[in-house]
């Protein structure tokens, strides 16, 4: 029941991030002067009058540019439109009246939309990580365990070694030692490269011990007897014994990647402004005091990475056991 | 024993020596340097090379790396030309302030956790047991990025608590009262998260626990329920726990990273940012150094008390090393 709650959650995420063209009603990056750190819109459907309308919201009229304060203008109805020009909804006057549901950003950017965009780059980025520290993590557990003797002492040293590191000071000096400016595909390859070195370990030791135990078995015996080379019985046998466990050590290490990526970004050190990630907009937001007094929904990247991670973690704790607390791992 | 500490010992040592030159290294052959970054690009050249020979920054990687390593093997890591004091004296302060967050965040998950698991792994059924499970799992979704934006958030609303920094910039009464008062914050943001996962630990232990012959030996000859769960199954409940801590302290070390950078608690993690954001290569390569000391040497403390707690611990690792 939760576990299905927790896929469904996790699912639902994949999907905003995926459809986010369409479900934002905004690009990432438009902006609007007028609007700056405007709250969300409100949803009406009873009008000044007490009449039941279609969905409709108020524009926003400035109340004072200084305290960037708002009101709605109840003068006019301002209905919404569904399903046109590749959105799934919109104001019907985008000009002077935008549909805002999560409020606007210190730049007037819809943050509604940025969520959408920033979850492809904050939920791919974990993803293409966890895929990475899963390829690096099975070879050399593999190996290591199929090998064994000097081979298996060396790369065990390493995925030691590794595992004691700091992983955060780590990822900080690698992260702060290249050029700040970079493109946001460098950015991306390179965060995703430094997390999938950090995490591979975790998966390399438990896919070590699982291929030792599982090479001594019988099925392991007949297929060497068969004459499968040593290449075949890894991957096609032992290698697949591995799955449940690194569909695990994937639930635990997806969680901490993008709380990673939001910590470098919050600091300053992960993604370029412009670019649309959960971090870069708790960084934006956080440059701004006022935010927890008065512009809460600037937050709302923190809510989404709750959720994602909330998802992720009902999923997992079914599996009873192993690796439980790991996902409160920073 | 003392073989094991010796070894566990170098092998810190050694880790404490790469991290710290590595990060050395690299802040060196990162593009810019502190003299760029603090004259500014109205300086003249004139200006820049002295300043760069004044700090030794003239000199070739090579040589630098040598001195500084050279000198680290006296216990002089060099001066920081951010703070414009010495390396070594500085850390140290940091890594206190710390290292008060972690302890502090530690003890409250233990206080708080480890009891909430026997209430919630003795009793499967239950309205309390069934709250704090809830809690402990939202909690888990809520690293110490999450929990520190939301009792900053909390903090600010009400004006309850300081949101940010160790003290009050215009003096209070009482020091210490003060302090407490700072630590609030930080401290539960990285305690709570680490609290649950004690909390998620020990109750699974402990329904394992209570379901063993012994257990319900125990109960058969008719010793008080409390008694058989707070004396006998908890004693045997505590060994996966226990073995926790050494994960803990990694978990520990990250997240009070951004529990720092966000309540602008002075601690190690904000001085390795503004370190590495300053160039400054000898308090990078000192706050990397400390930072894996801090790691090496929490891990061994785990290792050696979950040694006492369960001696077969120790025989396994013994065991390992002979094959």
């Amino acid at each position: 029941m939760t576990r299905r709650a927790g896929a469904a959650l996790t699912v639902a995420a994949a999907l905003c991030a995926v459809a986010a063209p369409f479900l934002a009603p905004h690009a990432a990056d438009s902006r609007d002067r007028g609007l700056l750190n405007a709250p969300p819109t409100w949803l009406h459907v009873l009008g000044d009058d007490g009449t039941l309308h279609a969905p409709f919201i108020y524009r926003w009229r400035i109340v004072s540019r200084l305290e960037q304060s708002y009101q709605e203008d109840r003068s006019a109805r301002v209905p919404l439109t569904w399903f046109s020009g590749g959105h799934l909804v919109q104001s019907s006057n985008e000009a002077d009246a935008p549909l805002l549901l999560l409020g606007a950003d210190s730049f007037g950017r819809d943050v509604l939309s940025r969520l959408l965009y920033g979850a492809r780059i904050s939920l791919g980025l974990a993803a293409l990580a966890a895929l990475g520290a899963t390829l690096i993590g099975a070879t050399v557990g593999g190996l290591a365990g199929y090998r064994g003797g000097t081979v298996d002492d060396l790369l065990m040293r390493g995925t030691d070694f590794v595992m004691v590191l700091p992983a955060m000071y780590v990822a900080l000096a690698l992260r702060a030692v290249l050029p700040l400016v970079l493109t946001p595909a460098q950015v991306f390859g390179l965060l995703a490269a430094i997390f999938a070195a950090l995490g591979a370990p975790f998966i390399a030791r438990g896919v070590r011990a699982i291929v030792r135990s599982e090479r001594r078995l019988e099925y392991a015996a007949a297929a060497e007897a068969l004459g499968a080379s040593g290449w075949r019985l890894l991957g096609r046998h032992l290698l697949p014994a591995t799955r449940g466990f690194i569909a695990v050590q994937i639930t635990v290490l997806v969680p901490a990647f993008i709380v990673a990526e939001a910590t470098l970004s919050y600091v300053g050190l992960g993604f370029p402004d412009p670019v649309a990630s959960w971090g870069t907009m708790l960084h934006d937001a956080a440059t701004n005091i006022r935010v927890f007094a008065d512009f809460p929904w600037l937050l709302s990247p923190a809510v989404a990475m709750f959720i994602v991670v909330l998802g992720l973690n009902l999923v997992l704790q079914e599996e009873k056991g192993r690796g439980a607390g790991l996902a409160a791992r920073g | 024993m003392t073989r094991y500490l010796a070894r566990r010992l170098a092998f810190a040592l050694v880790l404490v020596a790469t991290v710290s030159s590595v990060s050395f290294v690299l802040a060196r052959l990162a593009p810019g340097d502190f003299v760029a970054g603090t004259l500014g690009a109205h300086a003249s050249s004139d200006a820049i090379a002295r300043e760069r020979a004044r700090l030794g920054l003239d000199k070739s990687l090579a040589v630098q790396y040598r001195d500084w390593a050279a000198a680290a093997l006296r216990l002089d890591f060099g001066r920081s030309m951010l703070y414009d004091r010495p390396v070594g004296d500085l850390i140290p302060e940091r890594a206190a302030n710390t290292a008060i967050l972690a302890f502090a965040a530690l003890a409250f998950a233990t206080v708080v956790g480890v009891p909430l698991g026997i209430v919630t792994g003795t009793r499967p059924r239950g309205v309390l047991p069934g709250i704090i499970r809830g809690a402990s799992v939202v909690l888990l979704s809520m690293p110490p990025l999450l929990t520190s934006l939301m009792l900053v958030f909390i903090a600010a609303r009400t004006g309850w608590l300081p949101i940010a920094g160790m003290r009050s910039s215009t003096g209070a009464d009482n020091a210490v009262l003060d302090l407490l008062r700072h630590m609030i914050v930080p401290v539960l943001a990285i305690g709570l998260p680490l609290a649950a996962t004690l909390e998620r630990l020990q109750a699974q232990a402990m329904s394992e626990t209570i379901g063993q012959p012994f257990v319900v030996a125990a109960s058969a000859r008719g010793l008080p329920r409390a008694r058989v769960v707070w004396r006998g199954a908890l004693k045997a409940a505590l060994r996966p726990v226990a073995a926790m801590y050494g994960l803990m302290i990694g978990t520990l070390l990250s997240g009070s990273f951004a529990v720092e950078v966000i309540t602008a608690w002075p601690g190690l993690g904000s001085l390795m940012l503004q370190a590495l954001r300053a160039r400054d290569i000898y308090l990078v390569a000192g706050c990397a150094g400390a930072g894996a000391l801090f790691l090496a040497l929490g891990t061994m403390a785990s290792d050696v008390a979950l040694a006492m707690v369960d001696p077969r611990a120790s025989e396994r690792e013994s065991h390992a090393e002979a094959a």
